[in-house]
């Protein structure tokens, strides 16, 4: 083919890349750019912003039936993710209790408890230990966790009545005060 | 009377026996050992780190999620059953390997996929490529280069 | 002071990269080489005002300037002072400031070498090194900058920045949290900086590479010229690899040495391309492309695993910049895709050049496992929106044959000569080495070995190393007897006239040793683990291991050290003690435990503490591993190193012929 034509010439018929095979490494390359600028644009922290529609949910309690966010509309919703193994969560589970003593009475405010990567025995543990009295159930297959970007514990998303997502708090609250403080502004719309 | 208390003095003593019997039967489960527990742990993966087997981890997460496994084990749960079971719990990602179903099915297809068009690719090259004549074999001491190789066969060539 | 020092050094250099890659694309538009000139002599003294940086930044480290944020995060008072210089790399600013340094220091060793002879390859190879450069210094000043420092503002906030914002104090901490305790072991001194070599080495072939095709030059002259960088990246890359592994064998406790992390497989794809035989352009592009695509992927916070830096904000910078490049080189494949010719007709499948075909296409299989491999969670994710994992069994399932093709075929090659092979000739060659090799095969199998998968193993291991051996045994002996010289100095001398063929041989034989060490371990390793009171023992394959004592006291860098005795017996005698040891941190409240190894050449006996229960003189849980022939896996390593060496060192006929080139 090609030895026919002196060296020197051969530039006048130049070889082109095959179709095809410009056409494959392009969509390699292009494929894989893609997979990269999704894995950046959808990196897990800050998934839900305030503002935004808070992820539905169905909770499946230690004790008790399922209960699912949109079930819920119209309340103030407290989700609290925890662990058993999470040192920073006991002193907060403390006063999340208090809080639930204080506002579940009249049903506008619900607590929720999602235990994060934890076993059955060792949540059940903890719960009894810091007198839990609101639902509590275990992440199965960690969606919500997933679906709310929960990277550690402990993470409380405060959803308005509305089913939007009104306050997040990334890891403990700070006090009694702060929890109290936020459901009472959202109280007040 | 008699015979109504014998009758019960006899049934107290083989409830007794029963039960001594239950519980020697029950006493005779053995707790299953770290061995045993790390045997199963090491085919799971800690869903909180990345990459790190859960017979390794050193967290407390891990560590109870252990206990957990020793837990199913006496329970006498086979090593398939524990890992739906962790499955369940925290999600695929605890398996070493994505489950061989749907879309994860990619995942071996795609580099045998490559590696079969790299083979036919290279045999095309193969195949279209022109023969030079073979080279006669000789003794030769190694030289450094190719090229001086190459370099000393023009030579011998050209003195023919 | 010192801080607006090493920052004002380091806004100047970047300043000073921007005007080098203007100057030489003018100096190649008009023609003028003195704009050519003054980009060189910008790049040379990039690296003088980037040493300044780094020199600034070391002495802030070493005297204790906690109010720099970098400073206080890698650098604690009780850290010895080895580990407070080597804290350069430890942390994410710190790093890309040294890769900066290294990329700087390759680009200035370039710029001396004589370019007369290749004057139009100059202007683009600076335009290549220093667009690289300018990337990673402008991540240093805009995005990951060493030299921010800690101030309150009037409100009470606190910030950082490297100069005083208005109004703002000075924060000065007594002290600072100190590197990760994993991180403070002599391994970690040489492993980064060996990895970044490589990365950073690769650059210099890949700017020649481009420059060539750019201005369009039809020959491969510059695979010779930057052969011996390609070399020499490829021998830090190894080392850097290889540090790794033993620091994970000897400092991690897990019993392994390589875990198919995504980021130690990000830094193993660019070993491989460059572990390819018959440099072409494609596979320079695409050795950089995977020196980019791996430090992006370590950095950006996309791969978490025990290497990964803190998530930051690198991920959008790093990705247009992969971008930017990837199509920049695809174009220019495209553009000049005549002038790639392979040269060298393929003669016959079995011939030299058609098995470093088969080897590239082995390699490149994988290339496409492992970066498949580490890309298909992100691919799942987005389709199923499932997160999986997808773990060791996969890489070894998928990877695992080809590396045992890849052994197989590197039996072969020394024996085949450039061009033509028949059947013939090959088994003429073969039969000697491969009896030698079937004989160490039944040894194998006679002292118990019955595998299917570790026998070919170690036949194919065999087969390498026999066929080296053979190959040099010849080659002596004919050099012997033509030239009639005495048997130890053509045993010297052989390799001594093609340093870089004999390097090459020396190499394969460093892979077969490895590749035992890897069977053995792989394959054979046995694991047990009891908690153990006081005299109690444990027992592993013939070996017994009592505990003795603990022993728990605090050290002077900062720590609480618990270190357990054991005595080891085998088979009844009394063998050694090992004495693995718990280090609780107490600045960053973490604890490290470190095992305990004994090695022999037969198989090593290794015991960590596990930490699940507390560690007390009563009581203590032990987990012992019995890895079989695993120290092979280091001597290999180490004759690899020295073949590379080898086979990179100058040797007297390539210098006189360079010598008569240029004369």
């Amino acid at each position: 083919m090609s030895d026919q034509i002196p060296p020197t010439l051969s530039r006048a018929t130049p070889k082109r890349q095959p179709l095809w095979l410009t056409l494959l490494m392009g969509g390699i390359l292009l494929g894989i750019l893609a997979l990269l600028a999704y894995s950046i644009t959808h990196r897990q922290r800050a998934v839900v912003q305030a503002g935004d529609t808070a992820p539905d949910f169905t909770l499946q309690p230690f004790d008790g039936s399922p209960v699912s966010l949109s079930g819920l509309s119209g309340k103030i919703v407290v989700v609290n993710f925890w662990a058993s193994w999470c040192q920073p969560c006991q002193q907060e589970t403390a006063w999340l209790e208090q809080a639930w003593k204080q506002y579940g009475s009249d049903g506008q405010v619900v607590f929720l408890g999602v235990d994060y990567m934890d076993t059955e025995t060792a949540a059940k543990a903890f719960i009894k230990q810091y007198g839990m009295t609101y639902l509590n159930g275990p992440d199965l297959e960690s969606k919500i966790s997933h679906d709310y970007g929960v990277m550690a514990v402990p993470e409380t998303y405060i959803i308005g009545r509305d089913g939007k997502l009104a306050y997040a708090q990334i890891g403990p609250f700070a006090s009694l005060d702060q929890i109290t403080g936020v459901i009472d502004a959202l109280l007040k719309q | 009377m008699k015979h109504l208390s014998r009758f019960t003095f006899a049934s107290m003593l083989a409830m007794i026996a029963l039960l001594a019997g239950v519980g020697r039967a029950a006493a005779q489960q053995p707790t299953p050992s770290d061995n045993d527990v790390n045997q199963v742990a090491s085919q799971i993966y800690c869903p909180l780190c990345q990459n790190v087997r859960l017979d390794v981890c050193p967290t407390a997460a891990c560590a109870q999620m252990r206990e957990l496994i020793r837990e199913k084990l006496a329970a006498g749960w086979s090593t398939k059953q524990i890992e739906d079971y962790f499955v369940q719990q925290y999600g695929p990602a605890v398996l070493a390997e994505p489950p061989a179903e749907g879309w994860n099915l990619l995942v071996y297809i795609v580099p045998l996929v490559a590696l079969v068009a790299g083979a036919f690719f290279v045999a095309q090259v193969f195949r279209h490529s022109p023969k030079t004549q073979s080279k006669p074999a000789r003794p030769t001491l190694p030289s450094e280069d190719p090229y001086l190789n190459r370099l000393e066969d023009e030579l011998q060539h050209r003195q023919h | 002071m010192i801080t607006n020092i090493g920052f004002g050094s380091l806004a100047i250099a970047f300043v000073l990269t921007l005007y080098s890659v203007g100057a030489a694309l003018y100096g190649v538009r008009s023609k003028a080489g003195a704009w050519v000139d003054s980009a060189r002599y910008a790049v040379m003294s990039v690296f003088f005002l980037i040493t300044l940086a780094v020199a600034a930044l070391i002495v802030l480290m070493l005297t204790g300037h906690y109010e720099v944020a970098y400073v206080y995060e890698v650098i604690n008072s009780g850290m010895p002072l080895y580990l407070k210089v080597t804290a350069l790399w430890g942390g994410q600013e710190g790093s890309i400031l040294f890769w900066c340094w290294l990329m700087s220091g390759a680009a200035f060793i370039v710029m001396l070498r004589n370019w007369k002879e290749d004057r139009a390859l100059l202007p683009w190879v600076i335009v290549v090194t220093m667009v690289t450069l300018t990337f990673f210094l402008g991540l240093t000043i805009f995005a990951v900058n060493a030299f921010y420092r800690f101030w309150t503002m009037p409100n009470g906030a606190e910030v950082t920045s490297v100069f005083q914002p208005a109004g703002a104090t000075p924060i000065f901490p007594y002290n600072g949290v100190g590197l990760n305790p994993l991180l403070r072991h002599p391994a970690m001194i040489i492993h980064p900086p060996a990895l970044y070599l490589g990365f950073v080495l690769f650059t210099i072939p890949f700017a020649f590479t481009i420059a060539s095709l750019i201005s369009g030059q039809k020959d491969d002259h510059w695979i010779a010229l930057t052969h011996r960088w390609t070399l020499t990246a490829w021998l830090f890359l190894s080392a850097g690899l290889l540090l790794g592994m033993w620091w994970a064998y000897g400092v991690l406790g897990w019993g392994g040495y390589w875990g198919w992390d995504p980021v130690e497989i990000a830094a193993l794809m660019p070993w491989l391309s460059g572990t390819a035989r018959r440099w072409t352009a494609f596979l320079i592009m695409l050795t950089y492309t995977l020196v980019i695509l791996g430090t992006f992927l370590t950095r950006s916070g996309l791969l978490s695993s025990v290497h990964a830096f803190a998530e930051g904000n690198l991920g959008v910078p790093f990705f247009i910049f992969l971008s930017l490049a990837l199509i920049g080189m695809f174009g220019l494949l495209l553009y000049r895709w005549n002038d790639l010719e392979g040269h060298g007709a393929l003669t016959s499948l079995l011939s030299r050049e058609s098995i470093f075909i088969l080897n590239n296409l082995l390699i490149m299989g994988i290339l496409v496992v492992c970066l498949w491999g580490v890309l298909f969670p992100i691919f799942s994710e987005w389709i199923t929106g499932q997160r999986i994992t997808v773990g060791p069994p996969f890489y070894e399932h998928a990877a695992g044959p080809l590396f045992v093709g890849l052994l197989l075929l590197m039996g072969i090659v020394p024996l085949t000569a450039w061009g033509r092979s028949t059947i013939k000739t090959l088994g003429a060659a073969i039969w000697k080495p491969l009896t030698a090799a079937l004989v160490l095969l039944v040894i194998a199998f006679v002292l118990g070995i019955r595998e299917w998968a570790a026998l070919l193993g170690i036949g194919v291991a065999a087969l390498a190393g026999c066929v080296t051996l053979y190959d040099y045994g010849r080659s002596v002996w004919l050099r012997h007897r033509s030239r009639g010289e005495n048997i130890f100095q053509s045993l010297w001398r052989t390799p001594g006239v093609s340093r870089r063929r004999y390097g090459g041989y020396i190499i394969h034989v460093g892979f077969s040793l490895m590749a035992l060490g890897v069977i053995g371990i792989n394959m054979f390793q046995t694991q047990t683990q009891a908690t153990l009171a006081q005299n109690q023992s444990i027992q592993l394959d013939g070996y017994t291991l009592t505990y003795r004592t603990l022993e728990v006291w605090d050290t002077t860098g900062g720590s609480n050290l618990a270190q357990a005795v054991l005595n080891v017996s085998y088979d009844g005698t009394l063998v050694g003690q090992l004495f693995p040891t718990r280090n609780y941190y107490y600045s960053i409240q973490q604890s490290v435990t470190l095992p305990a190894i004994r090695s022999t050449l037969k198989d090593d006996l290794y015991v960590v503490l596990a930490d699940w229960q507390d560690i007390t003189t009563q009581s203590a849980t032990f987990k012992v591993y019995h890895n079989p022939l695993v120290a092979w896996l280091w001597i290999g390593g180490g004759v690899l190193i020295l073949g590379t060496l080898m086979a990179a060192w100058p040797s007297e006929e390539k210098r006189r012929r360079n010598r008569q080139v240029l004369s």
